[in-house]
């Protein structure tokens, strides 16, 4: 399989060869289908509305606190034993786990599914330095034995199917070709294992912080989340700083609709809590815990009353999972860390407006990703809120505000606005396209390629309101 | 989701919005959406300096230009009466996103009060007038799209099935993800034209595999994609290509 | 400036001025009120669906169908503590059953291989069960290390029926888990499992392939 670089720039040439590519088109189809089926399952006797209000309020309390908060959860981890670093953005939390990693003179990093660090990209910051950084979660291992990123946040090889998987671990592993996923997933258990035990350092993300105790939560299915924190003699956590809840009681809600929303499961085989490295006595786990707070561009998010909504994101992955474009175009096409919806909303305030403004755009604002979301995050109304950004309409607090202002397309909306607020010339100007239709074009640019030219009514529906009257009064008069 | 709402009485008089696509394109869903509301015993007020939501500008971040267009529709429901928009995109701009395109200005109130009068048709129909249908055409199979702005911004996936189904003669077939966008999206369309055009596709696949001999849409947006692609398909060759048109027109055609 | 402070203070100092502080209703993650029976019943069904397996015993014979489920697992080297009762009633019971009981409670570093390579089973105890999911929660000891409910290819948990509560929030609130957080809690809600490979599930991808749950009545 080839290597592959994507890029947000390239998202329509990405969307073209992806739409084109058949496997691409039905292993998402297949996947997403079968995803959104068992979230519809999952919630089948759940008050979901009201269990979403109850998410939603959780992380937005938690947002309304979030200085505080933060403060209080490096107060009760430090308590706790667990060192905490701030970082900036990305380039500084990778400097913080590399020099983390050199202390220990580490030359193997086991990492468990982290989001944002696939976001700093830490893995090349560490293996420049000469640490190898290697992936355990299966989907994230698959993925980075074939040289790629992943192309869903919850399931990052879903868009490889067995037999794609099959070779690749071949070609990288030399086991045997089967599409016998048992003999795949241990085969993987087996190389794996060596790795967790040769590991110096185990870095993994956050599903939640909590303040209140200085407790970090991680969702699994596999183990390799707790292997990760409990084999190493080092455990780096890595997480935004928007991942922090106030209270212990404010997890329960929010792991229920984080497992339903992403997977369609009532919960996850492991729910795994830590508050700490391993206490004098204890005979296992990490002698060190680090917890590494990244802000990378989301303090900025927070100035925002409207774009605040972003980070009450719990990663669950419903609004990909129920997205039409997604579906069709698969993760990688965005060229992003985060793809779909939730990408296409967080992506412009990290890598700013210029590159990713195809996004916003990439939505036909179907409503169906904010219909899901378990948080309620008004992710339609996000993407107009970007659009407007990028054509300079909006408040001009998004990096590259105004990139996508176009002269030509701004006289337009002008001339149409002159148009719709002087009513004789609209009445007078649908009067002249009636009487012309049948110059008006049969080719209109891509959306004739796949559909006819709609052909302007002879009457327009106010000349026909017109008549009618007329008809109902002439009849009135008999 | 959208708050349950409270249905008034049904008013002796409502007012009209055509919406552009239809004044443009679709004019006869229009009247025929007009004379639906007539025969119920309600007088239609159709304000002739109507033209344009504004959701174009507004959904492609045009936002100065939405809010003039918007502004100058305002004043075009001087009375109480209920303003009916045959179409869920058109309806639910102007009930949901009016507010929020007017907040803090001075014509917050009024965009509000606009807003609160909203109603989409096949809702009015529905749960304000009540309507008893006799169906006088012949059996067909019919396939329902509705718009993802009614079923999602509105709430209104039942509104338009329900009317459909009141028609003795008429067998309402099942798609498959009847809930997923057509790829219409306004702009969209021209933006992501072929993310669009493998939407579309499938919506059209999905309408014909249910067997499917005419279909029906509540917003003309939608009509003109899923029809202008069957049209396109029939045009190039392939059969068993299914017509549609807009639910208005179906309902009014068939009971008239 | 650290990192921190400027992280907090634009944070503090935001654009739009303070937040309003929304009130959250936790009615719909507690007061089930299902009866015992009921608990169990729940608890049961979901974690069989999940792969886990459930065996029933008295309190006073538990450790009977202990000794046969082991045999016929063909279990010939289990790992468990010594201290807690769960682990002490099960050595007294499986002393002169050629099964090896490997001491769990030492420290990993003299056995970390050992474990992940020779190990058939972990025995442990939990503190409790949650009708709603299905799970198991344990908060691992010097006794019962953390490690022992995942590195062995078979977990097997003991359950008191009685210990088995609604919901994860009711465990939360009525055990004062907030003011007593341990190095480690874990819920397990069955066997270590993936969907990454087309979705297929396959089970024992890096924790225990089996978790049988032996419940006391």
């Amino acid at each position: 399989m080839n290597v592959q670089t994507f890029t947000p720039q390239a998202f329509h040439r990405q969307a073209h060869d992806a739409l084109g590519n058949p496997q691409i088109r039905s292993n998402f189809r297949r996947a997403m289908d079968g995803l959104m089926a068992k979230r519809r399952d999952a919630f089948g006797d759940w008050d979901i509305e009201t269990l979403r209000d109850l998410g939603a309020n959780i992380r937005l309390r938690a947002l309304a606190k979030l200085p505080d908060l933060l403060e209080q959860l490096e107060a009760n981890c430090q308590a706790n034993g667990i060192r905490v670093h701030w970082a900036e953005d990305g380039e500084q939390a990778c400097r913080i786990i590399r020099e983390l990693c050199e202390a220990r003179g580490a030359r193997h990093v086991i990492k468990g599914k982290s989001m944002v660090s696939e976001e700093m990209h830490l893995n090349d910051h560490l293996e420049a330095a000469g640490i190898e950084a290697l992936e355990s979660d299966l989907g994230e291992y698959l993925v980075q034995l074939n040289e790629q990123t992943p192309s869903h946040i919850i399931m990052p090889a879903i868009h490889l199917n067995t037999e794609e998987i099959s070779d690749v671990m071949h070609d990288r592993t030399g086991t045997e070709r089967t599409i016998d996923v048992d003999y795949l997933t241990a085969a993987a258990r087996a190389q794996l294992r060596e790795r967790f035990m040769a590991a110096d350092v185990g870095i993994s993300g956050v599903n939640f912080a909590v303040a209140e105790t200085g407790t970090l939560c991680l969702v699994e299915n596999e183990g390799n989340g707790r292997m990760t924190t409990t084999v190493p003699p080092v455990h780096i956590a890595v997480t935004g700083i928007e991942k922090v809840v106030e209270h212990l009681r404010d997890v329960p809600p929010l792991y229920a609709l984080l497992t339903r929303s992403a997977t369609g499961q009532h919960v996850t085989t492991y729910f795994n809590m830590i508050s700490g490295p391993r206490k004098p006595g204890e005979r296992d786990g990490p002698e060190e815990v680090h917890l590494v707070l990244v802000d990378n561009g989301r303090s900025s998010i927070y100035q925002d009353n409207e774009l605040l909504d972003t980070l009450r994101c719990i990663r669950c992955g419903a609004c990909m999972n129920h997205c039409p474009v997604y579906t069709r175009v698969g993760g990688h096409t965005y060229g992003t860390t985060y793809p779909g919806p939730i990408g296409s909303i967080l992506m412009p305030h990290l890598m700013g407006l210029e590159a990713t403004k195809d996004l916003p755009s990439a939505s036909s604002l179907c409503g169906a990703c904010g219909e899901v979301c378990p948080v309620k995050i008004p992710i339609p109304d996000l993407l107009v809120r970007l659009r407007k950004e990028a054509v300079g309409e909006g408040r001009g607090n998004v990096e590259g505000a105004g990139v996508k202002r176009d002269r030509k397309e701004v006289l337009a909306w002008k001339g149409w606005q002159w148009l719709a607020t002087h009513p004789g010339a609209w009445r007078a100007g649908a009067g002249v396209a009636g009487k012309f239709r049948f110059l008006s074009p049969s080719r209109l640019g891509p959306w004739t390629d796949y559909r006819t030219a709609p052909k302007p009514a002879a009457t327009s529906l106010h000349a026909m309101v017109k008549q009618h009257r007329r008809k109902l009064e002439r009849e009135d008069e008999k | 989701m959208t708050p349950i709402k409270l249905y008034p009485p049904k008013p002796d008089k409502v007012y009209f919005f055509g919406t552009c696509l239809i004044d443009m394109f679709y004019p006869q869903a229009g009247l025929d959406g007009i004379r639906l509301l007539e025969r119920e015993g309600i007088e239609v007020l159709f304000p002739d300096d109507q033209t344009c939501c504004g959701q174009p500008a507004y959904t492609s971040g045009y936002h100065d230009e939405a809010r003039a267009v918007a502004e100058a529709q305002l004043d075009l429901f001087p009375e109480p009466w209920p303003i009916i928009v045959p179409s869920g995109s058109c309806g639910g701009m102007m009930r949901t996103h009016y507010p929020q395109l007017f907040a803090g200005s001075s014509r917050s109130s009024q965009a509000e009060e606009v807003a609160g009068r909203i109603f989409e048709l096949t809702e009015f129909l529905v749960h304000v007038c009540h309507v008893r249908l006799e169906d006088k055409g012949q059996p067909q199979r019919v396939a329902m799209h509705t718009s993802c702005s009614a079923r999602r911004e509105m709430g209104l996936a039942e509104t338009g099935p329900g009317l459909l189904s009141q028609l003795t003669n008429v067998t309402l077939v099942e798609q498959v993800r009847a809930s997923e966008c057509c790829g219409f999206g306004g702009t969209f369309a021209v933006r992501h034209p072929e993310v669009s055009a493998a939407m579309v596709e499938d919506k059209t696949q999905a309408i014909e595999s249910a067997g499917a001999e005419h279909f029906v849409t509540s917003d003309c947006g939608c009509l003109m994609n899923i029809g202008g692609r069957f049209e396109r398909k029939r045009q190039d060759g392939q059969e068993g290509q299914v017509g549609g048109e807009h639910i208005a027109s179906y309902l009014w055609r068939r009971t008239s | 400036m650290s990192a921190r402070e400027s992280i907090l203070r634009r944070l503090r100092e935001r654009a739009d001025g303070t937040l309003p502080i929304p009130e959250a209703d936790f009615s719909v993650v507690t007061g089930r009120g299902w009866s015992q029976e009921e608990r169990l019943q729940r608890f049961e069904a979901r974690i069989s669906s999940v792969h886990g397996e459930v065996i029933h015993a008295s309190t006073d014979e538990w450790v009977v169908a202990l000794r046969e489920m082991l045999q016929t697992k063909g279990v010939t080297r289990l790992g468990l503590g010594r201290d807690h009762p769960v682990a002490s009633e099960a050595r007294a019971a499986l002393q002169a059953t050629g099964i090896e009981l490997v001491d769990a409670g030492r420290d990993i570093e003299t056995w970390s291989r050992e474990q992940f390579e020779s190990l058939d089973a972990g025995l442990t105890s939990t503190r409790g069960g949650i009708a709603e999911t299905g799970s198991l929660w344990l908060w691992p000891t010097p006794d019962e290390p953390r490690r022992l409910s995942l590195v062995p290819p078979l977990h097997i948990a003991v359950l008191d029926a009685e210990a088995i509560e609604d919901t994860f929030f009711d465990v939360v609130e009525r055990h004062g888990w907030a003011g007593q957080m341990p190095t480690n809690a874990l819920l397990i809600s069955g066997p270590s499992k993936t969907a990454d490979i087309e979705q297929t599930l396959a089970y024992g991808v890096h924790g225990p392939r089996e978790l049988v749950v032996l419940i006391r009545h």
